[in-house]
């Protein structure tokens, strides 16, 4: 009867988990971001919320999943406590930006770095 | 020194502006660009094209092998190209067919033995001989790929539906689509038994992962190895159930709008009755 049902909900269907697998993947090579790069996002990342939470660093997660259409970034960062005053930001006027410690700006907002240009539908060759 | 063949003789104008230079290739190896290239040369051939297929294999030659004309090589692309013997005397003309020849690649050489320009220039002067010139590449994406690309104009990316050959195929048509070129794809050992019982990626699932236009869909089929056995292009037998499959290619690249055999994906009603038939 198990049998029966799961040959009739579609039982391994590992077509479908083939699809989702190679649509996540796909967008991560399109991105073209090198390990490093996202390395560095990570440090980054992990810089500007200990600013005002304690993080735990070790544990801190990235990872990339697809949304619908688009790829989004999945950042798990497990928070400890609140940041000791030493570490926190400094109070500063609202409109001044919270200083960022790398002196080096490193692309990690939501735009990807070299995200290849949306690829066209390939065109049937010419008769 | 002119030979007399019937084949190189014919329409002997220098520069044939509508020769098509076609490369086929996968990235990934053993997917069938070999066995694509061969089936689909002879299918353009019978329909009455001029056709010319290119081993772009240096170092390992194997489109004289799929179509039983290993034995007749003499000379080859890299000689061609080193200026050793004209670009005639290395076609080798396949006797079954008015109008079939290939250019052999070269067994005993390196990869680099031939630059994307020498190889590019050799596949211009085959415009003098063919309508159609299909490029059979090697795998990957180094020297050998992007030699065979610097002499087409357009592409038929080959896959099978698996998730590695699929991201290849993905890897392949970006590079591809940098050149730029036209872009058509093969799915090639598709097995519709097994899509219908959603074990296997269909192929509409294939098309939109990769978002390329579909020419051809390849069954699985054993026919397949014991032609490439005995050296027979599938469409040399009238009788053989493939032979259709490599014909309505050969149209759809002449430009006819052919509909295109798929294997969809299973309904509920379909698995039901799938589930009550095996179950
Ligand atoms: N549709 C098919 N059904 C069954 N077997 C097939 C099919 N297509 C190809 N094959 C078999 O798969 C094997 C690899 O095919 P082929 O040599 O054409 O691949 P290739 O992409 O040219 O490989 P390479 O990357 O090594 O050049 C061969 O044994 C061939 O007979
Ligand atoms: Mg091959």
């Amino acid at each position: 009867m198990i049998e029966f049902l799961k040959r009739l909900f579609g039982p391994s269907d590992s077509g479908a988990t083939a699809k989702q697998r190679l649509q996540l993947v796909l967008m991560t090579d399109h991105l073209a971001l090198a390990p490093e790069m996202i390395e560095a996002m990570k440090r980054e990342l992990v810089e500007v919320i200990s600013r005002y939470v304690e993080v735990d660093r070790e544990k801190v997660e990235v990872d990339f999943e697809r949304h619908d259409h688009a790829l989004a970034m999945m950042a798990n960062v497990p928070i400890l406590g609140v940041a000791r005053p030493s570490e926190r930001a400094p109070e500063r006027a609202p409109e001044a930006p919270a200083p960022v410690l790398a002196a080096e700006p490193v692309a990690a907002g939501p735009q990807p770095l070299q995200q290849r240009k949306r690829r066209k539908k390939a065109q049937r060759a010419p008769a | 020194m002119e030979r007399s063949s019937s084949f190189l003789s014919v329409k002997k104008k220098v520069g044939n502006v509508s020769t098509r230079r076609i490369v086929v290739t996968s990235g990934k190896g053993g997917v069938g660009k070999t066995t694509t290239t061969a089936n689909l040369g002879a299918a353009l051939a019978k329909r009455g094209h001029r056709v010319v297929l290119v081993d772009a294999d240096i170092g390992l030659r194997n489109l004289d092998l799929v179509l039983g004309l290993e034995k007749r090589i003499v000379f080859d692309i890299v000689e061609v190209a080193e200026g050793r013997c004209q670009l005639r005397q290395a076609l080798i003309k396949d006797k079954r067919f008015e109008s079939l020849a290939i250019l052999p690649a070269a067994q005993t050489r390196e990869k680099e033995a031939i630059t994307a320009e020498q190889f590019a220039k050799v596949i211009a002067g085959l415009d003098e001989f063919a309508d159609f010139v299909l490029i059979d590449c090697p795998a990957g994406i180094e020297t050998g790929f992007r030699n065979a690309v610097a002499g087409a104009k357009e592409a038929l990316v080959v896959t099978t539906p698996e998730v590695s050959a699929i991201r290849d195929a993905d890897r392949v048509i970006g590079k591809l689509l940098e050149v730029p070129m036209p872009i058509s794809l093969v799915i090639n050992r598709l097995r519709p038994e097994m899509v219908r019982t959603g074990d296997m990626l269909g192929v509409e699932d294939v098309c939109e992962v990769l978002n390329a236009t579909l020419i051809g869909v390849i069954p699985d089929d054993e026919e397949i190895i014991d032609t490439t056995n005995r050296g027979e292009p599938i469409v040399l037998d009238e009788s053989n159930r493939l032979r259709t499959i490599y014909d309505k290619i050969a149209r759809r690249l002449e430009g006819e709008d052919i509909p295109i055999t798929s294997f969809e994906k299973p309904t509920f009603f379909k698995r039901l009755i799938g589930a009550i038939t095996t179950g």
